[in-house]
């Protein structure tokens, strides 16, 4: 048994490496596109400390803004802009209607106005879409399909989908914008400003409305990306937004406000669960991916309660 | 006018710490007890108890569950959900390995392996606070729910995977099962509520219930007064899945019959939070309260909608519904964020001075 | 209940030749957070009975000091030596169940709670009856319930917050809440009050009332009191011995009269009249 744990999986990756590289790569594309909507939260987490449960929904809803507009007759890209417009119209709705009102409530009544905001938009998205799963308008969108195989030495082969390759390029690029945003622009200091303290903020003229409106918009964009990339990947339905509860332990790795933090995070676990999955979920008849991410942070949490970005709590009396 | 604490004088400590000191809220108990033990059994047809009474019981026990480790403990749980399919199974083999227990006996002991579980998954709380805790009862719920479908032991190696509820009896009557009168069933989930809410009330107005309080509001003072704080929030997640657990059991053999792994998915968990959240999260009443809002108002719109003339399928009643309840938190959440409870603490605020507008 | 005057405390510092027994030695604690040092190398003593103030213009240094003494920061340096028993680290479980008691500077109370269920929190460590008993609540939970109300009762009256008995702690005004804290720390029924800046933000009126409370806490009960206090009227008049900190560093130990006539305390803190 023993041997089984810790022998064995091993074993199996050096024989047969080529099928590793390829397990590295899903994990790698996994990670990535976790880090995607993890990136979504830390947004929202980092500009109003407020962690934004519907984030997963809004993924799905973006994603079916996309397709619905596709499906009656308008063109790719115009659907596209179109639904860049719906979420733009989404931030402003929800920062006049749930953040305004809640502006100096705690955290935890914020988290729950966002679970609200979940149930409202799960079905208000299944009344306007409908809830069959959809087709994601990958190839319209300009976006690289087909895949390519590496040799990889004598042993074997490696595939790797275009698709994946693109949302790699897609999700750096987004972190590095992102990053750059926060940390080299008027505005973005403006975001760290709130995330410390909305009173202060306010007292030094900073307008909660316009930069609350600002986040949710970005956060909308960053949706509308991991909505097309998993979608593109696998059709777009409601179960994508179970895909969000992944992203809790990907924060937990990451930081709540670290946006590479979201990377290293997503990474962790994408490759952690993938490996997990593969090599050791057949001992005790699979299906381990299912939690295997939370136990992984679990873990580390016990060594660093405050995460691997996180700031240390120093907590005073 | 109606509600005033004018004229009722204590004169022992004891009485000013009964659970309901003011007469007008034991004359409101007793009216809830008649309808409950009387006028329902009386009024309703079979169709009333089973689905709407029964589940209503099931929910508030839960979310009681729920209120004890997240109201009063400031513990956030989201394995509820799998904490009920722990006392669901365990009541399941423990009803195959002895059929002839009593099954009241079953349901109260199947809670204990959910206790059991709860403070298993509980011992990280002493190092992780706050929403990183989250992530601990995310992993009980995922991982117990990967349990129920991997170990063929806990539903008899059954084809489907399912686990169906045989015929018991008690005293002579049938109890679960398809013979089961509803109404039978509906007394004894009425009993084991009342029961409980009533031992868990004692245990909250106690050292133990302060102890929770003490470390949901401030646990760096509280370890500071000498409140040990591992043993305050496990005896918290204990109790909760306790609770949970034995909800879990009275779902599957009161109200559902059968059970597949997915009756204890995450959503489950969810639902019962919003339960405690919208009926004021630290308050007994407010998990009844949240459990008969969430429960009830999909029933009503649902009857209600097509009498206004609208012909509406199922599915839109339940996408309708689900945007209400979305909206309704958010409601509730600026205009009270403490929930119905503190609602109805307020209304009786009212009560003291009404018809007059000061006091 | 009268407030009695011990006649031999009327002249404060009178009885500094008064033999008494070290109840709390502190011996060349330092303690710092990553690179900053708040206390260095610092040694005093807190006699039992006595009012001991310790005072400095602000810094981190009092309030670590408290909070060495209570165990929630452990020195990097030093001992500290407790009834007899010499340590190097407390634990905030052992201060407490030890007869270490203590207000906070920015108030630390339970604020979902009322002021009654605020107090009687701080009989916690004296009540025993187990879970069991607890389920049942009628018997032997309820008689141990209620024998602590009535200490808690007695403390009330004593602060004479009988009128905001049921009020949840959240919604007093800040003196009153402060009275609150105090006591659930006598709740505790301790040996050593340690009491952080009692009178911070509060008017003349409100001083007095507290500085009475802190003296009958020290003259009735007996409690040793280790006080930290900005007030300089307060802390002549309470206290019998001041020990002066400055940034970490002890820069005066004695009678209220010796320190106010040290010329390094008033180079710091005290200044000169004009």
């Amino acid at each position: 048994m023993l041997y089984d744990i810790f022998i064995d999986p091993f074993l199996q990756m050096v024989e047969q490496p080529d099928f590793l590289l390829q397990v590295l790569w899903e994990g790698f594309v996994a990670g990535i596109l976790y880090a995607l909507i993890a990136l979504g939260f830390v947004l929202i987490f980092k500009a109003s400390g407020v962690f934004n449960f519907a984030q997963g929904i809004m993924v799905v809803f973006a994603a079916l803004t996309l397709v619905g507009l596709h499906e009656n007759g308008v063109p790719a890209y115009l659907a596209l802009v179109l639904t860049i417009g719906v979420m733009g119209v989404l931030a402003y709705t929800v920062e006049r209607v749930v953040m305004r009102p809640l502006v100096n409530q705690p955290d935890i009544i914020l988290l729950m106005a966002t679970i609200g905001l979940t149930y409202f938009l799960v079905g208000f998205g299944e009344f306007v879409f409908g809830g069959e799963p959809k087709k994601m308008i990958a190839e319209e969108l300009g976006l690289p399909t087909g895949s390519t195989a590496f040799d990889v030495g004598e042993r074997g082969l490696v595939i790797l989908q275009h698709i994946d390759i693109a949302a790699a390029v897609i999700a750096v690029l987004m972190v590095a914008g992102l990053g750059l945003f926060f940390n080299k622009t008027r505005v973005g200091r403006a975001l760290r400003a709130v995330a410390d303290d909305h009173q202060a903020a306010l007292s030094v003229g900073i307008s909660l409305n316009q930069i609350w409106a600002i986040v949710w918009f970005a956060a909308g964009i960053v949706a509308l990306a991991t909505g097309i990339m998993w979608g593109a990947r696998s059709d777009v339905s409601f179960a994508l937004e179970i895909i969000a509860f992944k992203a809790l332990p990907v924060l937990i790795l990451g930081g709540f406000t670290s946006i590479p933090g979201a990377i290293i995070g997503g990474l962790i676990i994408g490759f952690g669960e993938k490996i997990g999955e593969i090599y050791w979920g057949p001992l005790v008849g699979g299906g381990i991916e299912s939690w295997l991410a939370y136990i992984i942070a679990l873990l580390f949490l016990l060594f660093r309660p405050q995460g691997l970005f996180g700031e240390r709590i120093i907590e005073r009396v | 006018m109606l509600y005033r604490e004018a004229g009722q004088f204590k004169t022992s400590y004891e009485s000013d710490q009964a659970l309901f000191p003011l007469r007008q809220d034991r004359i409101g108990l007793a009216v809830i007890f008649l309808t409950a033990f009387v006028v329902i059994p009386l009024a309703a047809n079979d169709f009333f108890p089973t689905s709407i009474m029964i589940p209503f019981l099931v929910f508030a026990l839960a979310a009681i569950g729920l209120n004890v480790l997240t109201g009063y403990a400031g513990q956030l749980s989201l394995g509820t959900g799998a904490f009920r399919g722990v006392g669901a199974y365990s009541a399941y083999k423990l009803t195959s390995i002895f059929p002839d227990a009593n099954l009241i006996v079953v349901l109260l002991a199947s809670g204990l392996f959910s206790a059991a579980i709860g403070v298993l998954f509980g011992l990280p709380s002493l190092r992780i606070k706050g929403l990183y805790l989250a992530v601990t009862t995310l992993a009980a719920q995922f991982f117990l729910e990967w349990c129920f479908i991997r170990i063929p032991w806990l539903y008899n190696y059954n084809a489907s995977g399912a686990i169906e509820v045989q015929q018991r009896e008690m005293f002579g009557i049938i109890v679960t099962g398809a013979a089961a009168a509803p109404l039978t069933q509906y007394f004894f989930a009425l009993g084991i509520v009342v029961l409980l809410t009533w031992l868990v009330s004692n245990v909250i107005r106690g050292r133990i219930g302060r102890e929770w309080m003490m470390i949901r509001d401030m646990d760096i003072a509280a370890e500071l007064i000498g409140v040990r704080p591992l043993t305050a929030k496990l005896s918290a997640f204990a109790v909760s899945s306790y609770l949970c657990g034995v909800a879990g059991a009275m779902m599957v053999f009161f109200w559902l019959g059968a059970a597949e792994p997915s009756a204890f998915a995450i959503s489950l968990s969810f639902q019962v939070l919003f339960m405690a959240i919208l009926g004021g999260l630290g308050s007994l009443i407010g998990s009844f309260m949240g459990a008969a809002f969430i429960w009830i108002l999909p029933v009503l719109l649902r009857s209600v909608l097509p009498s206004l003339g609208l012909e509406v399928g199922a599915e839109t009643v339940e996408h309708l519904t689900s945007m209400i309840i979305g909206g309704l938190i958010i409601f509730f959440l600026i205009a009270e964020p403490h929930g119905l409870a503190r609602l109805w603490r307020l209304a009786k605020e009212k009560l003291r001075v009404w018809p007059f507008p000061y006091g | 209940m009268t407030v009695l005057v011990n006649p031999e405390r009327l002249a404060p510092g009178a009885d500094a030749s008064l033999k008494r027994d070290v109840l709390l030695s502190i011996d060349n604690v330092s303690l710092s957070f990553g690179g900053v040092k708040a206390i260095t190398d610092i040694s005093f003593n807190i006699e039992k009975g006595e009012v001991r103030a310790i005072i400095g213009p602000n810094g981190a240094d009092k309030t670590s000091m408290l909070n060495v003494i209570n165990g929630f920061y452990h020195p990097q340096e030093g001992t500290i030596t407790w009834r007899g028993r010499e340590r190097s680290k407390m634990k905030p479980y052992e201060a407490a169940s030890q007869g270490i008691a203590r207000t906070f500077q920015n108030v630390a109370l339970f604020k979902g709670m009322t002021t009654l269920d605020n107090i009687m929190s701080g009989r916690s460590l004296q009540m025993h009856r187990n879970f069991l008993w607890q389920l049942l609540y009628y018997g032997p939970a309820r008689t141990e319930e209620i024998a602590h109300r009535r200490r808690v009762e007695e403390i009330i009256e004593f602060l004479e917050i009988q009128h905001i008995r049921r009020v949840p702690v959240g919604r007093l005004p800040y003196g009153l809440q402060k009275r609150v804290e105090l006591g659930r720390a006598l709740a505790m029924e301790p040996e050593l009050l340690l009491l952080d800046e009692p009178m911070a933000g509060m008017n003349l009126e409100e001083k007095e009332d507290m500085s009475r409370f802190i003296l009958d806490v020290n003259h009735q009960f007996g409690t040793t009191i280790a006080l930290i206090e900005h007030d300089m009227g307060v802390v002549m008049d309470l206290s019998d011995r001041v020990v002066v900190l400055d940034y970490g560093k002890k820069i005066a130990d004695g009678t209220p009269q010796e320190v106010q006539a040290n010329q390094d305390v008033i180079d710091a803190y005290l200044g000169v009249p004009h």
